[in-house]
């Protein structure tokens, strides 16, 4: 177990661990330490920070620390649904392409290669036009947007990696697929995975803080970081906290598992490659 | 020819080379190349070869620093030279020539071009397309007058290895340093650039010192040889004086290592592992290993003391030691043949590979056999298709005509569609072992997978055999949790050939098993095979570039050439009287360390 862990050990893995942890700690306990609830006006619109309400009041005259701190589940929880179910789709389509050596490669490449065609922004908008504003729909449609992408880099991965010889070795006992591909195949390509997911999270949370933003997403009262700062960005210069606050857990989340990642993927990169890739000569 | 009377061109004293952390790299080496000479500098990895081959440019890798000693190329010193003129010394006075010129010429940019980079940096004034055209043909580039135009990718491994010399001669620098100029070769463009630098030491009076782990490739070329082992010099003489007469321990055990087309003996590795940086032992560093040592081998490091005129050895037994005998012995023994019908017989298979959207024919019609407990050897140059043939029969490509029978039953093409004892009985092991075993599971699992996979042993009987399997390929069993990342090259190749081991197969197919290792390591591998082929009654599939090692452990030999087989027979028939050209120039090419002479083009 310890060698799993050692990315902790570096600067990098250790702040950013630190970092997604607060983030994730605050989003999570967050509505049972709130000191007011996050829909109910407790003063007058925009005051600034007093004893009652530590970083002010909204454009409602609700609490902006309550509202933080109820609006941090929906952001990370929507982008991580999204993020998996984009993995569990582009990780399948990446794997069965890259190393089946069939028709399949080329017809599940040109499909992607359409689906990278469509801006993703656009798409996502006109999806909800057309299903409606829901969770799922949320979910599905990011999930939608980033498959394609992960798929290629998993494939470009496989590709590398399925013509080695321990991957031949396996193929040549007779092994089934499945087996070949989660036994010898899928740990060789974690590294590059593991720092594609950190860059993939962000990017779910950006696109779901954008949508949130224009009011497309998750519709008021509820509270959320991104519709935080959409709901008061007009009014940025009464209460400037009312933005900055939730903008600047979004940025910390970010900072922190793209750090995280990057860790991560490095560790697992110097142990399991050669350090210096010996030949003959040394 | 010595270096004694004349001006040194490269003079090395007392060089001592550190690491950051303070563990020697280097300790103590010192040699004198005259103008016109070649030095070999002979080692197994981690020698300390290469680090001093770099010193002599004045260049240190990250990490190792210069403890004392000093380096004179061509009268001057390279000791506390700031980093430009160093810069104004390297292409001019000393060059270099690298391992892998695929990966030391810029592939964005044109040779010629790359040549002139060199040029300019120390020519001033105007350079013309002449010189570049006239270093070309110096190493017979020249031809084609427009060969100056073509991108690295557009030549062949010889030829990129080629202009790697072109540029490093093209300022007519009085010293070379080449670093395994000729490793990843085949043999025939090995050859052909090993005259191509006598030719170079001759015409041009460059001193040059070669440095490689293959004794065999410097016995032709070079004039006195430096053996290396752990940071020191052990052996320093006159190449015909070393070889006949080795007077270290290490310098026999290296010579007994290599094996000769010509002369076909019983191979001897040496044991062990070569020792780290950080791991020198008190006494003689090479001592854990030497069949000679005795108490007083390990209290104190022996001095570098004369053996004879221009002969140098750092062992104090070499007075009392006879090590200029061979080893004897019949080079094979092999098991009687069965009689009945053959293990496996290939007939007629051709096999293609998909290149964009055209097939490449790889292999054309090969028809041969291989009688149970025999070893037959697939010979020929990268790209002769030998290599697909093998993977043909352990499932891995699917042939596009003929078929391959197996104890009498045809196999499928593929290994998925073949039944399991099929499966388990016809074994492979690749040529990488870098990449054959997978960097993220254990040995332990590694080996246990075929157990359990293709004789269903469970769980506890498998991790049994394990330790039984590592005693087979002589690993200690400690190894069983390390990952391979944790193990050396042989260490490694031990390892796929206890995974191929696990199954008890009946056929082994040896992909270039020892292409990637050092001599010394891959005459130890052959040796394990040899001996599991005779206590288990393997039959071999052994396929390889080099003739020697057909010599010393196969029975028959196929000779391929371009996608067919352009001569068979038993290994004796064919390499004393080879019949078809391209086994003649074959064998011609094969270095040899009894026929030093013989290098002819």
């Amino acid at each position: 177990m310890t060698h799993r862990l050692r990315f902790l050990r570096t600067t990098s893995g250790a702040a950013g661990c630190v970092i997604v942890l607060f983030v994730l700690l605050v989003a999570v306990l967050g509505p049972y330490v709130a000191p007011h609830a996050s829909t109910q006006p407790i003063g007058a619109p925009f005051s600034g920070p007093s004893g009652g309400a530590p970083l002010g009041t909204d454009f409602l005259g609700r609490d902006v620390l309550s509202r933080l701190l109820f609006g941090g589940r929906s952001v990370i929880g929507l982008a991580a649904a999204a993020t998996a179910l984009a993995y569990l789709v582009g990780l399948t389509i990446g794997l069965v392409a890259g190393y089946s050596r069939t028709i399949a490669d080329p017809l599940l490449m040109r499909t992607v290669d359409v689906m990278l065609a469509f801006p993703p922004l656009l798409f996502l908008l006109v999806l909800i036009a057309g299903a409606g504003s829901s969770v799922g729909v949320l979910v599905l449609g990011v999930a939608i947007i980033q498959a394609p992408s992960i798929s290629r880099i998993v494939r470009t991965a496989t590709l590398e990696v399925a013509v080695r010889g321990y991957v031949e070795a396996a193929v040549a006992r007779g092994e089934r697929a499945a087996a070949v591909i989660s036994r010898e195949v899928l740990p060789n390509i974690l590294a590059p995975v593991l720092v594609d997911a950190g860059l993939r999270f962000t990017y779910s949370i950006l696109i779901i803080a954008s949508v949130n933003f224009l009011g497309l997403g998750l519709q008021p009262p509820d509270s959320d970081w991104a519709r935080m700062i959409g709901e008061n960005r007009a009014y940025i210069s009464l209460n400037s906290l009312a933005v900055v606050a939730p903008a600047a857990m979004i940025a910390i989340l970010t900072i922190g598992v793209n750090l995280t990642g990057d860790a991560i993927a490095r560790s697992l990169g110097r142990s399991y490659v050669p350090r210096t890739i010996r030949s003959v000569s040394t | 020819m010595t270096s004694i009377g004349r001006s040194a061109a490269i003079r090395v004293e007392s060089l001592c080379l550190n690491l950051d952390t303070g563990e020697p790299v280097v300790e103590d080496v010192s040699f004198d190349v005259a103008p016109g000479e070649i030095l070999g500098v002979v080692g197994e990895s981690g020698s300390g070869k290469t680090t001093v081959a770099l010193a002599l440019l004045g260049y240190m890798r990250p990490g190792v620093n210069l403890r004392r000693g000093s380096i004179q190329i061509a009268g001057q010193e390279i000791v506390g030279r700031d980093a430009r003129s160093l810069r104004s010394l390297r292409g001019k006075v000393i060059s270099y020539v690298p391992q892998d010129p695929g990966g030391a010429l810029n592939p964005s940019m044109r040779v010629g071009d790359a040549i002139l980079d060199v040029l300019r940096a120390h020519r001033s004034g105007a350079v013309s397309d002449d010189s570049v055209h006239a270093a070309l043909t110096r190493v017979e580039l020249g031809r084609d007058p427009a060969f100056g135009h073509r991108y690295p990718h557009q030549l062949s491994g010889g030829q990129q290895q080629r202009v790697t010399i072109a540029i490093a001669t093209v300022c007519e620098p009085p010293v070379a340093v080449l670093d395994e100029p000729t490793t990843g070769l085949d043999v025939l463009t090995q050859n052909r650039i090993l005259l191509e630098l006598r030719r170079l030491r001759d015409e041009e009076q460059i001193a040059m010192v070669y440095v490689t782990h293959d004794l065999a490739v410097v016995a032709g070329i070079a004039d006195r040889i430096l053996v290396m082992y752990a940071g020191r010099a052990l052996e320093h003489g006159p190449t015909d004086e070393v070889i006949e007469h080795p007077r270290h321990p290490y310098t026999q055990a290296l010579v007994a290592a290599v094996p000769d087309a010509r002369h076909p003996q019983a191979l001897h590795g040496i044991a062990g592992v070569s020792v780290g940086v950080g791991e020198w032992p008190a006494g003689c560093s090479f001592a854990p290993r030497c069949r000679h040592e005795v108490a007083r081998c390990h209290e104190s490091v022996p001095l570098l003391v004369d053996a004879g005129p221009d002969h140098l050895v750092r062992c104090i037994r070499w007075e009392h030691l006879t090590l200029t005998e061979r080893p004897t012995g019949g080079p094979r023994t092999s098991v009687a043949a069965v009689a009945g019908a053959p293990l496996l017989e290939v007939s007629g298979i051709d096999a293609r590979y998909r290149s964009g959207h055209t097939e490449q024919p790889a292999v054309r019609d090969v028809s041969f056999a291989i009688d149970a407990g025999k070893c037959v050897a697939l010979v020929g140059e990268s790209g002769s298709g030998k290599s697909t043939i093998g993977r043909c029969i352990a499932g891995l490509h699917v042939p596009s005509a003929g078929r391959i029978l197996f104890d009498g039953e045809q196999l499928s093409g593929a290994a998925s569609s073949r039944s399991l004892e099929q499966r388990r009985r016809i074994q492979i092991i690749f040529q990488n072992p870098f990449e054959s075993l997978n960097p993220r599971h254990r040995v332990r699992s590694s080996i246990e997978r075929p157990l359990r996979v293709l004789r269903r042993l469970s769980r506890d009987d498998a991790e049994r055999e394990v330790g039984e399997l590592l005693e087979r390929v002589r690993l200690p069993n400690r190894l069983r949790d390390r990952f391979p990342s944790e193990l050396s090259g042989g260490e490694r190749q031990r390892v796929a050939i206890a995974r191929a081991l696990a199954a008890q197969p009946d056929l082994l197919i040896c992909d270039e098993v020892t292409s990637a290792l050092d001599v010394s390591v891959q005459a130890a591998v052959l040796e394990l095979l040899q001996q599991l082929a005779r206590d288990l009654q393997l039959s071999m599939l052994l396929i390889t570039h080099n003739l020697g090692v057909v010599a010393c452990i196969a029975d028959a030999v196929l000779v391929m050439d371009q996608g067919s087989l352009c001569e068979t027979g038993s290994v004796d028939e064919v390499l004393s009287t080879p019949k078809h050209d391209y086994t003649r120039r074959l064998l011609q090419a094969a270095p040899s360390l009894r026929d030093r002479s013989q290098l002819e083009a």
